[in-house]
């Protein structure tokens, strides 16, 4: 789970990783309050999207930049109101945009040097990982490519915790002496017990700055949580925005359902993750176009099922549906009545290609050829994938 | 012979009188396995009872290995207990704890992953299918089932597979078997991004198997385990092996159902994994219908006889 720069500031001044003071507003009439809250001068206004690259994103009426630099608190004030309920397109939003429901005002902080800072999970030692680097405020994807030697890694032993060798490591590769290297240290075992207590999955700094006053401040800030451990974060949990996410993938999440919108025609509905993957793969192997990823999990219901083909109409690109159940425990009869009855119950007029394989197959499918609806069947996963696609096509 | 299970392995299931626990015991009860106790605290001396078979119920792991003798243990605790129903089967000196259970908190898999290493017991999973040693008998018979696949859909024979999926391990069988080529063991390591058991592990264990002749690794979007293993089969493996990888339309940065499947950059794409299998001499499976023929393919070339 995503959360905004905003809240995810707000935590970092609980667990005292230092942030420039800000303020957050999520209408007009909020403005002049939340900038009293600020001193005079400088402010910086940003934009509360869950996508990155809005400093260099466009809003659909033309006004550029999803995050300004502002002289003075007038200015910025002036500036919010272009910004909230504009739509900001950014690299990572896609062509459709997000609407900003809440800016956040902050001090525009004077920048001595930027740097970057991020824990996230190794997966091949299984162990937190502290990334930092000399090279901050760029895609630190570009600064491992071209200039790995200022990357540097400390791996965290989940039995001990972070120990102050490591953060002395990171505090040299980083270049810091004096009073930011005690600043940096602090910030650095602080962000280090947010990550571990709040079962972060991610959290990035980018930049990290010091300024000329010898502060060292987190000036942005990107933070995931690991959905499998929101149980045990009710507070984090409330930090859930709704208006970031897809509504065809909450409805979805209502039913147990996994789905992930595309941009293709072909709607998919599988069991199984690694099945719902490859069925988007082959639907691509033979020409067409997944139009999303649809795991109906191993124990799929009727009304999963149900809940399923109304998920995947409600997508307007989609022209034909392609049902992929490999019923190794499941009864594909009890399937093939689900899908009749979802068929029936939506009134489908889209081709649907239906491949089933696994328990009680042969009666699954006399009741799908049975059922007098034009649902076709695929004898293998490539049959029924070169089936829809011509059908589509 | 098998990796990890033989036919006449003992299980315990942890979390038996549980829907999902229970359902799936009787399944395996159903194929012939062995289950030789069931673990729930605060039910130990009831049974589970199923057709013929009376399953003893205990309150610990440690109390149903003392009782019974078995060396596996199946975990389908809930995920908030999941990681200490792995940890105390570890501590009750276990062989092989399989953790089916579907969506633990990392953390809790980091720090479990820590306090088993140097364990002698190894972890499979968790967020697997398991893991299946198939039987003689019609159908695969008097095997040893592990967990949630289906057992009828196997043959005894010489393949090994291994998947981070269920669903396409089951696919890759069903081909296998349709062709009338068995399986000597099939494991599920389970989608999630800490697990206990890698794919090189596993391909470790099934080339040092007499009794298997092939092998058909099933990876994945997400991490490099993939890579590992092909970099290492292609240095010390000789018997012919099949490669696929799902996620190939997969957008970068979202996570696709299993917690690990999620493309973090240029290195873990399909792609790439794809690449380095064939690099490696690893035989492609264009689609997932493709994977036993890609290893009759891999195995003509090196003039292997897998039935």
């Amino acid at each position: 789970m995503n959360i905004h720069e905003y809240q995810a500031k707000a935590l970092f001044e609980t667990f005292g990783v230092p942030v420039p003071k800000g303020v957050a507003a999520k209408a007009a009439s909020e403005f002049d309050a939340a900038l009293a809250q600020l001193p005079e001068g400088p402010t910086m206004v940003k934009s509360q999207i869950h996508a990155g690259g809005r400093g260099k994103g466009t809003f659909t009426d033309g006004f550029k930049g999803g995050v300004k630099f502002c002289k003075t608190k007038a200015d910025a004030k002036e500036i919010a109101g272009r910004m909230l309920n504009n739509t900001l397109i950014t690299l990572q939003t896609g062509p459709a945009g997000r609407k900003v429901q809440t800016v956040y005002f902050t001090v525009a902080s004077d920048i001595k040097k930027e740097y970057y800072l991020a824990i996230l999970l190794d997966r091949g030692t299984s162990r937190p990982v502290i990334v930092a680097s000399t090279e901050g405020g760029v895609e630190i994807e570009k600064v491992a490519h071209e200039t790995p030697e200022k990357i540097f890694k400390v791996f965290v032993d989940p039995a001990y915790g972070l120990a102050d060798f490591q953060v002395r490591q990171l505090i040299a590769g980083l270049g810091f002496t004096g009073a930011e290297a005690k600043g940096a240290a602090k910030l650095i075992r602080n962000l280090y017990t947010m990550f571990w207590e709040t079962d972060a999955s991610m959290v990035e700094i980018n930049p990290l700055i010091t300024t000329p006053t010898g502060e060292v401040l987190a000036l942005d800030a990107k933070v995931s949580f690991d959905s499998n451990a929101l149980y045990r974060h009710p507070e984090i949990t409330a930090l859930r925005d709704l208006n970031e996410e897809d509504p065809k993938e909450i409805e979805a999440s209502k039913y147990n359902l996994s789905y992930i919108a595309l941009d293709g025609n072909i709607a998919c509905l599988v069991n199984g993750a690694g099945l719902a993957m490859s069925t988007m793969d082959i639907i691509k192997h033979f020409g067409g176009s997944p139009a999303n990823f649809l795991d109906v999990g191993g124990g799929a219901t009727k009304e999963q099922v149900v809940a399923a083909f109304k998920i995947i109409l409600g997508d307007a690109n989609v022209k034909g549906i392609f049902v992929n159940i490999f019923g190794g425990i499941m009864d594909c009869n009890v399937i093939a009545t689900g899908i009749i009855e979802a068929v029936r119950e939506v009134g489908l007029k889209l081709p649907l290609v239906v491949r089933l394989e696994g328990n009680n197959v042969t009666a699954g499918k006399a009741t799908l050829a049975g059922s007098g609806l034009p649902i076709v069947s695929g004898d293998t996963m490539a049959d029924a994938a070169r089936k829809i696609v011509q059908l589509v096509a | 012979m098998s990796i990890l299970i033989q036919p006449d392995t003992k299980i315990l299931v942890q979390g038996i009188t549980g829907d999902f626990g229970g359902r799936h015991a009787k399944l395996s009860l159903d194929y012939g396995t062995h289950v030789a106790g069931g673990v729930t605290p605060g039910k130990g001396g009831q049974f589970f009872e199923h057709k013929e078979h009376k399953v003893p119920i205990f309150n610990s792991v440690h109390d149903a290995v003392a009782a019974t003798g078995a060396t596996v243990s199946v975990v389908f605790v809930p995920p908030p207990f999941a990681a200490d129903a792995i940890l105390e089967g570890v501590d009750a000196g276990l062989d092989l704890v399989v953790a089916i259970t579907e969506g633990i908190p990392v953390r809790d898999m980091v720090r479990v992953k820590r306090a088993i290493a140097g364990r002698k017991t190894r972890l499979i999973g968790p967020n697997c299918p398991g893991v299946v040693t198939p039987g003689s008998g019609p159908q695969s018979h008097g095997g040893c089932r592990i967990g949630i696949a289906p057992g009828y859909i196997h043959k005894q024979g010489h393949v090994g597979v291994v998947s981070r999926s269920g669903t396409l391990t089951y696919e890759a069988v069903y081909q296998l078997t349709s062709k009338n080529i068995g399986q000597s063991t099939c494991v599920g390591i389970g989608g999630d991004p800490v697990n206990g058991t890698s794919h090189l592990d596993v391909i470790r264990m099934f080339n040092d198997d007499p009794d298997t002749h092939g092998i058909i690794l099933i990876g994945e979007i997400g991490g490099n385990a993939e890579v590992e293993a092909a970099r290492w089969i292609k240095a010390n493996v000789r018997k012919p092996v099949a490669g696929f990888i799902a996620g190939a339309t997969a957008p970068a940065g979202r996570r696709m159902g299993h917690a690990g499947a999620i493309v973090g950059g240029a290195e873990d794409t399909a792609a790439a994994k794809i690449a380095v299998f064939r690099e490696c001499g690893i035989e492609v499976a264009a689609t997932p219908s493709d994977m036993a023929d890609a290893l009759l393919r891999a195995a003509q070339a090196k003039g292997v006889t897998l039935t």
